[in-house]
């Protein structure tokens, strides 16, 4: 102890960085496709129609059931089985960070539908839209209006989850921290640098939500 | 898709085995850091409503720093870096003689992780009380102590079951994180059984079932425990 | 044109609607007033079909609204509909709100729908406020634009659940003076409310409830001069005597 040398971050900077930009990426596109996957299945369960409702809440409830890690290992070892050949551990695990997420965002963004006043559905369908189009035009837009900030703040739990890919040993930032803190031996360096990074980056996102939820209720 | 279906494979002796000593361990892991993350987090949840401005930024910054480093991080810190940074006698005392250093490791990481999302719980619910209430206590004459014994603390834990049945399972499920130091938990013995037998998909579903189940028991008791606390007619603020 | 035909409806067990009859005929003006709680503004969302209802029927010209094959969304098309609380979309702008339903609705051009939208928001003078979003009007400008959307579908009658009661006294005014204009014009319309004053100068008959029955539906002057039940000159005292 007392020997902390910290020109091993600087000298695997670029390693590292490569790493966080796997994790920024595999983030942004699991955002993406976990709330379009996650709307679908929140305007399933609304649907008012049975067999399309019991199975998104089936398949919500399973996903939320379970560790993420388990979901990884589930879909490392489906989506190559099913495809019949290997897609590369990036795609499998963008896969399953959107199959994953898409059960939490669809919870998030169910509220946030029910959270619009009935009368707006009312002045619409009063006006002669159909189902779809008050979805499209009145509902929607004013849900994600009110869920930006809880869908931010869902997007920085899932930047921390994406450090879970460690488990297949995916390069991302967690991965890459931990081969450099073992390849040269520098454990404490590492891994409180790995944190600094993470809290950094996820506590100016917490601030961010934190202006967002200021600037609408002002 | 070619696949061996074998789902004899998880009552072979051996795989059994695995797998219950995984849940057992899943559960050990769960249920203590779920103890040590209830202490913490309901002194820093009430710390932080605390009219005291120093105990009420000590304890914002403990629910920061533990929400914003990634769970996963914050194991390898307590257990590669932590016998690194302490004095030297008890660093090696860590590493050598401390009696099963990865479970004790996961319980303090998870537990401590843990308490920060609980602390935001019992903050929300002391605050969904409201401001009225406390008034009327002090009102009263009742101290700050004698106020949150009680009227807020009793009332706001009655508000927080339900939020709190969530991070009981959600800690269930951060406890696989364990077997990123070696613990061989359910997760862990899953995986385990899926890299020895080929029988991945028997392996999983073992895993997930047993899960699911936990999920329905953890629900049940809730419900359960809502019912008993429920205070008649009293929805809290609004 | 508007046929309400012995209609009960419940909510659960709570029956809020009991053997309803009324009409309204083209052209005519119908004021539905009561005490809060009598039913009136179920009633009135029946007509459109926001609200299904278990017993009797509705037809609207010849199409039958509670019957199970109706295409309802033609036929809230053609009706205009304003709220108790507005409902403007608040995430669009003036100009947006007048040209959704004409857009997607009837599948009306930009140029089309926009010019409608100006003609209708100038006739209530509010051409100035045109791109500005609902949150930044007053309750009775906001009242006039709803008006104007739902006009702007060129309906062949118009329903109104209590457009004033969520203003303020100052405002009410502006309001009813574009309901009394539209009357003028001709305009079908059914309108639950509580202005009395509006109801003498302009309504044909007075539809008065009480417990989710139709208690009196007369010919305006009658109603006014002498109501024939006890709850009726009881709610006329309480709302009248000020």
């Amino acid at each position: 102890m007392g020997d902390f040398d910290l020109s091993v971050i600087w000298n695997n900077l670029p390693f590292l960085w490569q790493g966080l930009q796997l994790s920024l990426w595999l983030t942004l596109l699991a955002v993406i496709g976990g709330i379009i996957l996650g709307t679908g299945l929140a305007l399933m369960r609304l649907s008012g129609i049975m067999p399309l409702a019991l199975a998104a809440a089936g398949y919500v409830n399973l996903i939320r059931s379970v560790p993420l890690i388990l979901v990884i290992f589930w879909f490392y070892f489906l989506v190559p089985l099913a495809l019949g050949r290997p897609i590369g551990g990036f795609y499998s695990a963008l896969i399953a960070f959107v199959m994953f997420e898409a059960a939490y965002y669809s919870e998030i963004i169910r509220a946030g539908i029910q959270s619009v006043r009935k009368g707006q559905v009312h002045a619409g369908q009063a006006t002669g839209l159909s189902y779809w189009q008050i979805q499209r035009y009145v509902v929607l837009p004013q849900a994600f209006r009110n869920m930006i900030p809880i869908l931010v703040t869902q997007g920085i739990i899932l930047f921390q989850d994406t450090s879970l890919v460690f488990v297949v040993s995916l390069r991302d930032f967690m991965t890459a921290s931990s081969i450099v803190a073992r390849t040269e031996g520098r454990l404490a360096e590492m891994y409180i640098f790995a944190a600094l990074v993470y809290f950094t980056i996820c506590f100016a996102g917490s601030l961010f939500v934190r202006r967002l939820q200021k600037a609408k209720t002002a | 898709m070619n696949y061996n279906w074998n789902w004899g494979v998880l009552f072979e002796g051996e795989y059994l085995g695995w797998l219950i000593s995984g849940v057992g361990w899943t559960f050990a892991v769960a249920l203590a850091a779920w103890v040590l993350a209830l202490a913490v987090g309901v002194l820093v949840g009430v710390g932080r409503t605390l009219p005291s401005k120093p105990v009420a930024t000590l304890c914002t910054a403990y629910v920061e720093l533990f929400r914003n480093v990634p769970l996963l991080v914050q194991l390898f810190l307590w257990y590669f870096v932590m016998p690194e940074i302490v004095p030297d006698d008890l660093g090696r005392w860590m590493k050598r003689d401390m009696p099963n250093p990865e479970y004790v490791t996961a319980v303090i990481g998870l537990g401590l992780y843990t308490a920060s999302r609980v602390a935001e719980q019992v903050r929300a619910g002391i605050n969904a009380v409201g401001p009225g209430l406390t008034s009327a206590a002090y009102a009263n004459g009742f101290s700050t102590a004698q106020t949150y014994r009680y009227v807020l603390l009793p009332i706001s834990f009655r508000l927080i079951v339900p939020p709190m049945t969530s991070e009981f399972l959600t800690i269930f499920k951060n406890s696989s994180l364990a077997l990123t130091i070696g613990l061989l938990e359910l997760t862990a013995q899953s995986q385990q059984i899926a890299e020895y037998t080929f029988q991945g998909f028997e392996a999983f579903t073992a895993a997930t079932v047993i899960y699911v189940v936990i999920a329905l028991g953890a629900t049940v008791i809730a419900q359960t425990l809502e019912k008993y606390t429920r205070i008649p007619g009293y929805v809290g603020k609004d | 044109m508007i046929s309400i035909e012995n209609i009960s409806k419940w909510y659960g067990d709570f029956q809020v609607l009991t053997d309803c009859t009324t009409h309204v005929g083209k052209g005519e003006v119908v004021v539905v007033c009561g005490p809060s709680g009598s039913g009136k503004s179920t009633l009135i969302k029946c007509v459109n079909g926001l609200e299904p209802v278990q017993q009797g029927r509705i037809l609207v010209e010849d199409a039958d609204v509670t019957a199970k094959g109706t295409n309802l969304t033609r036929l809230r098309s053609r009706i205009g509909m304003v709220f108790q609380h507005f409902e403007l979309y608040p995430h669009m702008s003036v100009r947006e709100n007048l040209c959704l339903g004409q857009q997607k609705v009837l599948v009306r051009s930009r140029d089309e729908a926009n010019a409608k939208a100006e003609a209708l928001i100038s006739r209530v003078g509010l051409l100035p406020h045109i791109e500005k979003f609902p949150g930044q009007l007053s309750g009775g400008q906001q009242q006039r634009v709803a008006i104007s959307r739902a006009l702007a579908m060129d309906p062949i009658a118009m329903l109104f659940d209590e457009p004033t009661s969520a203003l303020d006294p100052e405002m009410i005014n502006e309001v009813l003076d574009v309901m009394v204009e539209l009357a003028q014009d001709g305009m079908t319309m059914m309108v639950v409310t509580h202005e009395m004053g509006f109801a003498r100068k302009v309504a044909d008959r007075v539809v008065f409830m009480d417990a989710g029955r139709v208690v009196e539906d007369r010919a305006t002057e009658e109603f006014f001069g002498n109501p024939e039940s006890e709850r009726a000159q009881d709610f006329l005292s309480k709302i009248l005597n000020h």
